[in-house]
């Protein structure tokens, strides 16, 4: 067998990309699961001050920012679903819708943060200091756990662009769509994990 | 020219073709390559704390300093060396030609690992000379000292949060690879049993990384902005990192330990020229450990001040997880019995793995019985066990697969004599090292103390003395290894004639592996065609 060690052999697997991704996403949760963990522990040991300081955060906001994140999801899902029908430019403009949402989410939590540190409310200001552990640690799970959501929703974002990008040059098509899907996989991760921080942030009051 | 895969050319030129490639082979050799220099500078750090321990009083090193070696030498030889050892090395190189595969199944993803071990180790040496210098805290981190201490904890962390993705994604990688990628004819009761071990080992490291990766981002986060997660200081629980901590550091362990088990059930067949005794039982030995062990891990935490009754049932379930552990140790030694034994090399690490895994498994008992606990937590008894299961255990082991499959990498012999000399040095080398270790621990000799009461002099004179011994053994070991990938005598396909897929193709292997793709009709142990 004579073979070019350059030439690759194209090794197309769809099930095994899909494992793979799918292994990867469970680690996510279980990376979420320990902030999840930390704050289970902490919410039983302080109810009264999580209760408390849930107040100081705006309710309205949070419910926008879900409905973008869900509706962003469903954008998600109809750009997979264009691809498949070979729509390439249908395919193109929903993930840019949803790439769009996800630029408005973190827009709105930008506003969010910066109401909140102009106030006073940030890890190891004198205000801060001032309160109840409970009232510091609901406050600094919220910064860390929005936080880390956020960097993941940025992280989403990139990709989709890259996923734009290869769609436009036909890089992925109705044949090999896998790359894509597996970035809605992450997406809708990301979603699901804001749809859990919603209520354990927002609606404890 | 021979047609092997050192020689065709990667798609990249010259070395880029290597530190680029995406042949598992070749991250195999680099990962073996990395993690062996790593392992050269733990136990340089090793030999130096033994040198100032060598008598009581203080000689060339300040606490400080000691302090930081203690670290260094933990955090080096865990996440460093131990732990991606024998999976990212020997299993990279050996798992797909195990399974009758060309590749695994995301070989990208497989360079990216070896990359973010490099970066990740990287940043965790640059951590001894930057910012604040060495990490002093001990490799477990414990709060609060972790948050205080002006060291360099957050880079060093960090380096290790690297360390930790990549071995998920290897983890993530060996999984879809063993259910996807198996050669016809390869089911699941005809894999290699290092295969089996590997599997359960990808699940831990899938499973149990992002535990510690969650635990170490908090940890930097505390130290750099003050969010009092653990910090007592700022209403957080000291305690909740322990356990977050362990959650990940025990199943560690079963990391560190299933591949060297697995290579050994490999091994021994081979040079009993009979099968395996307990097949079934070793492979379901290998998945019950990796479940078990996630149960385990507060017996690290006996004397934190968990209630009695927490206590007793880690206790209980720390005996029962030595339960398939000792499965495989009666399983290896029937099959040992009545075989046709010849003690080359690799066998001869072996038993010298099966008696020093033996005492470390033992006296784990001793730590995870209650009343003994109280005894011997944090003094040289515990830093005598971990040493035995992961140096005598895993430590030997790897030599043991390294003569074992020395020939099917490098196409190869190495000298036999002195491997043999080398492991008689090791052993030594080894017990005089380590078990004064034990004597010392019992006797109550603290660890992590820079200095100690000069009633603890002579075992501790015995063991710096071991100390010299096993680096001559590691000397002549690595010398023979080294010298005859040059001189060596050629080694043919199958020197061992073993009947598993990877002895069954050129040593060394060309780049697809095989020519065409096997179809597999039998096992892993069966040396004689059937009637």
């Amino acid at each position: 067998m004579n073979e070019l060690a350059h030439t690759t052999n194209e090794h197309r697997d769809y099930l095994g990309a899909k494992i793979g991704m799918w292994l990867f996403l469970f680690t996510e949760i279980l990376l979420f699961g320990g902030l999840f963990l930390v704050y289970s522990v902490y919410r039983d040991a302080h109810s009264t001050d999580f209760h408390g300081a849930a107040q100081e955060l705006s309710t309205v906001i949070g419910a926008i920012n879900t409905v973008i994140l869900l509706t962003s999801s469903l954008t998600m899902a109809l750009s997979i679903s264009a691809l498949q029908r070979s729509e390439k430019m249908r395919s193109a403009l929903f993930q840019a819708a949803t790439i769009i949402l996800g630029i408005a989410f973190l827009i709105n939590k930008y506003l969010e943060w910066s109401e909140h540190i102009n106030h006073g409310f940030y890890p190891g200001s004198t205000d801060m200091l001032a309160k109840g552990h409970g009232q510091v640690l609901f406050f600094g799970l919220y910064y860390v756990m929005t936080g880390i959501h956020g960097l993941h929703v940025l992280i989403g974002m990139g990709l989709i662009g890259f996923m734009l990008v290869l769609t436009v040059k036909n890089k992925i098509s109705s044949s090999d769509f896998i790359k894509l899907e597996n970035t809605g996989l992450f997406w809708h991760l990301v979603d699901v994990i804001w749809i859990y921080l919603f209520p354990l942030f927002y609606l404890i009051t | 020219m021979e047609n092997n895969f050192y020689h065709t050319p990667g798609k990249y030129p010259g070395i880029l073709g290597w530190l680029f490639t995406t042949d598992h082979k070749r991250i195999g050799l680099l990962y073996l390559g990395s993690t062996l220099a790593f392992f050269f500078v733990g136990v340089c750090l090793g030999l130096t704390m033994r040198l100032e321990l060598i008598r009581s009083g203080t000689h060339f090193i300040s606490a400080q300093t000691y302090n930081a070696l203690f670290t260094l030498h933990g955090v080096i030889m865990i996440f460093l060396f131990i732990i991606p050892g024998i999976p990212a090395s020997l299993g990279n190189f050996m798992l797909p030609l195990q399974i009758g595969a060309r590749d695994v199944a995301f070989p990208k993803i497989n360079i990216l690992s070896w990359w973010l071990y490099i970066i990740g180790g990287a940043l965790a040496v640059t951590s001894l000379f930057t910012g604040g210098g060495p990490p002093d805290t001990g490799w477990t981190f414990y709060i609060p000292y972790s948050v205080r201490t002006t060291t360099n904890v957050s880079l060093a962390l960090f380096g290790v949060f690297l360390i930790g993705l990549s071995s998920t994604f290897t983890g993530m990688n060996f999984l879809t690879t063993i259910h996807r990628l198996r050669a016809p004819g390869m089911k699941w009761s005809r894999l290699p049993l290092f295969t089996w071990s590997l599997y359960a080992t990808a699940w831990v490291q899938l499973l149990a990384t992002p535990i510690l990766a969650i635990t170490l981002l908090l940890v930097i986060i505390e130290r750099s902005f003050g969010v009092g997660f653990f910090d007592p200081a700022r209403g957080g629980d000291p305690i909740l990192f322990e356990h977050m901590f362990w959650i990940y550091s025990h199943p560690a362990v079963y990391i560190m330990i299933l591949p060297a088990m697995g290579a050994v059930s490999d091994i021994i067949p081979v040079f009993a020229r009979k099968n395996i005794f307990g097949y079934k039982m070793i492979a379901a030995s290998s998945l019950g450990i990796a479940l078990f062990g996630y149960l385990v891990w507060g017996h690290h935490m006996f004397t934190s001040g968990m209630s009695d009754t927490a206590r007793m049932i880690f206790s209980l379930l720390t005996f029962l997880v030595a339960i398939p552990s000792g499965i495989k140790v009666f399983n290896w030694i029937a099959s040992l019995y009545k075989g046709s034994i010849k003690v080359d090399a690799p066998l001869f690490y072996t038993l010298t793995f099966i008696f020093l895994f033996s005492i470390g498994g033992l006296t784990g008992l001793v730590n995870g019985a209650l009343a003994t606990n109280v005894h011997i937590h944090g003094t040289y008894f515990i830093v005598a066990h971990f040493h035995y299961t992961m140096f005598g255990g895993t430590g030997f082991a790897f030599f043991a697969a390294l003569h074992f499959w020395y020939p099917k990498m490098f196409g190869r012999m190495y000298k036999e004599h002195l491997a043999k000399l080398a492991a008689i040095v090791l052993f030594i080398g080894f017990t005089m090292l380590y078990f004064s270790m034990f004597v010392l621990g019992w006797e109550g000799m603290p660890r992590r103390y820079y200095d100690y009461l000069p009633k603890f002099n002579t075992p501790n004179l015995i063991s710096t003395i071991g100390s010299w011994v096993l680096a001559i053994g590691l000397f002549i070991m690595f010398y023979n290894l080294i010298r005859s990938l040059w001189t060596g005598e050629k080694a043919g396909d199958n020197p061992w004639n073993a009947a598993t897929l990877e002895w069954q193709t050129s040593s060394p292997p060309p780049t697809e592996n095989f020519a065409t793709i096997p179809e597999v009709t039998k096992g892993p142990y069966t040396f004689r065609e059937p009637a």
